[in-house]
């Protein structure tokens, strides 16, 4: 085949070829695909555990074995009830993922809705769309995220309808990502509301309304897959940033409470750091650590080839 | 311009109404009744019930048509509004104190924490993105850039439990927990620009890249400008107007103070008050910092687009 009747290259061709030539990108890529095998693992002990209504190991107490450093059998050591810190660690992973993916599921269908809303349609839908997102804005994020943690934590406790909802989903782990996903919508809104903007006069939006093809269409098959990009990056980013709340989320007390989340595992071993046992502490942060970094590092990357111009704004002290 | 900044500080009070609503929603609506929350765990129904008429949470959230209209705005949004606007905010429930006197006690010591830790970062982030910048692509800039990612990737627990017990606790080299002079607020500044200053310097160092490939960067070099005064005369300075608004942005989350370094040092500021206050239920201390923090964030909001505004006249037409 000649080159010129080649199909020209995709937007996600070209990155992934820009990506697979960054060593460290693939190296991260690398870590993350392990991880996944450990979520996976994780997920795999906890519902068969579920399902067959027994203890699985990673709650198994053995009160013989309590504070032991890390050794042949137990690696990353026990904690004070004699559980397995590797296990517990890995457990951490599993809740790690899944507050990515859970509060994903507010983030990404509200944000991205509204965005597109109030850029497509500008007027007074923007007003209304800039107004709330201003309002949202201008509490801040982690005052906003412990009202919110802390009001439906008290909200599961009393509820029965809520009890039920949250006899599938740990209401710890409801509570942190509800709380999350309703302050995390805003970033990612702005970043589609000036997409929007920018591609509704394009001419390819111009001819499909000329075709007749309704505003709802327009939005969603003819401007979203052009958009997509600004959604993957946003999460790659966002991640990282998620794991790190939840941890500060469980010393506040309005975290997970009944799963080995990674902030949970942390709050824990913060008394008995001072007996001297670092295991706990350590498998924790490590494993966070490896994961943060990679998603970090792969993040950027990931940016600079789908989109050179987005820009991150630290996260304020 | 001065219709300009009557628009724009008008526009504050939907927004600050807004916040207000979001919060009330938040903590009476969606909440439910308070009275659950301050009562705790174990409380009687007539303690619940008691609570609930003494406070106020059996009225109508909004308007009340009992008796129309003579007592249309005795409900609980206008109530809370008329007390803020007052400058009531209420009283804390296990200290029965008011919650405006906490506040005037705690900012201090919150601001004895934040005030010099974002300065030290600021100062350091600056310096040390003009170093990554001015050797972009060097091993040096590369080196930055890894050790910003991976000092941003360590929870700001962990450093603050690390640095607490090898540092204090071990080899004794600071003051474990207290509040009563200099040397107390050493480590909580210390742990806290290292914690801080990555992201600040991986931020910064793409502004000041950004602003490295203009034209006029290669204007100046063209006429043979030394990389050292193109570096700080030309780019520093209009690097400047990105890095300062995010500063200004960063302001008011002073107030607030730090709520990890405040609990585990135990200084006495507005972050180890709000930390305490959640398990407590204390509602008015949560709902009175969550206003006002919002307040100062739209203020310096404000304020900045005035100065833009100000400074630049193309702005105000839009």
């Amino acid at each position: 085949m000649s080159r010129a009747n080649r199909q020209p290259e995709s937007l996600w061709a070209i990155a992934w070829h820009q990506l697979r030539r960054n060593r460290l990108a693939m190296l991260c890529l690398g870590i993350l695909a392990a991880y996944a095998a450990v979520w996976a693992y994780a997920e795999a002990v906890f519902w068969s555990a579920r399902l067959r209504d027994t203890t699985p190991a990673y709650k198994m107490a053995h009160y013989d074995l309590r504070n032991q450093p890390p050794s042949l059998q137990h690696w990353l050591g026990t904690n004070y009830a004699g559980k397995d810190n590797l296990l517990l660690v890995a457990q951490g992973t599993r809740i790690a993922f899944e507050i990515g993916l859970l509060t994903s599921l507010i983030v990404i269908p509200i944000g991205f809705v509204l965005g597109a809303f109030a850029g497509y349609f500008g007027r007074k839908t923007d007003a209304v769309i800039t107004y709330l997102f201003s309002v949202v804005g201008s509490i801040p994020d982690i005052l906003l995220i412990i009202g919110i943690a802390y009001v439906v934590h008290g909200a599961v406790e009393r509820s029965s309808a809520m009890q039920t909802l949250t006899r599938s989903i740990d209401s710890g782990l409801l509570s942190v990502c509800v709380a999350m996903g309703f302050t995390g919508w805003v970033g990612l809104c702005r970043l589609i509301r000036g997409e929007y903007l920018k591609h509704r006069d394009r001419q390819y939006v111009l001819a499909a309304r000329a075709l007749g093809v309704s505003h709802l269409g327009i939005m969603f098959r003819h401007i979203a897959p052009n958009v997509l990009h600004i959604v993957i990056i946003n999460f790659s980013l966002r991640f990282p940033g998620l794991i790190l709340t939840e941890v500060v989320l469980s010393f506040l007390g309005v975290g997970i409470a009944n799963e080995p989340s990674w902030g949970a595992i942390i709050n824990d071993a913060k008394q008995r750091l001072w007996l001297g046992n670092w295991w706990e502490l350590a498998g924790a942060t490590a494993a966070m650590f490896f994961l943060v970094l990679a998603l970090n590092l792969f993040g950027d990357a990931l940016r600079d080839a789908l989109d050179p111009k987005l820009r991150t704004a630290p996260p304020a002290p | 311009m001065t219709a300009y900044v009557i628009r724009r500080v008008l526009s504050v009070i939907p927004i600050l109404l807004g916040v207000l609503m979001m919060t009330f929603l938040l903590f009476r609506v969606i909440g439910g009744n308070p009275a659950y929350r301050i009562a705790g765990k174990n409380a009687t129904p007539e303690k619940i019930a008691q609570i609930t008429r003494e406070r106020g949470y059996d009225k109508p959230y909004f308007l009340n048509f009992e008796n129309f209209p003579r007592q249309l705005f005795d409900a609980q949004f206008p109530r809370l509004l008329g007390r803020l606007l007052r400058g009531d905010f209420g009283e804390s429930i296990t200290t029965k104190e008011p919650v405006r006197d906490i506040l005037l006690e705690g900012i201090g010591p919150s601001l004895c924490v934040t005030v010099p830790l974002f300065t030290l970062n600021l100062l350091l982030a600056i310096a040390l993105a003009l170093l990554a910048a001015y050797y972009r692509n060097t091993w040096l800039d590369r080196a930055l850039v890894v050790l910003s990612v991976v000092g941003m990737s360590v929870s700001s627990l962990v450093y603050i439990m690390v640095a607490q017990y090898w540092l204090a606790g071990e080899w004794r080299l600071f003051p474990v927990w207290g509040f009563e002079g200099p040397q107390y607020l050493a480590l909580p500044l210390l742990i806290g620009v290292v914690a801080g200053v990555g992201g600040s310097v991986r931020f910064y160092r793409t502004i000041l890249l950004d602003e490295m490939y203009q034209d006029y960067v290669r204007t100046a070099h063209a006429k043979g400008v030394s990389p050292r005064r193109i570096l700080f005369c030309h780019v520093l300075r209009n690097a400047l107007i990105p890095i300062l608004t995010n500063v200004i942005i960063a302001l008011p989350f002073l107030y607030t103070g730090s709520l990890l370094l405040e609990s585990f040092f135990g200084i006495p500021g507005l972050g180890r008050m709000l930390v305490m206050a959640i398990p407590n239920g204390d509602e008015d201390v949560i709902y009175t910092e969550t206003f006002l923090g919002s307040m100062l964030f739209v203020l310096a909001n404000t304020l900045t687009d005035i100065a833009y505004a100000w400074a630049d006249p193309r702005i105000r037409l839009k």
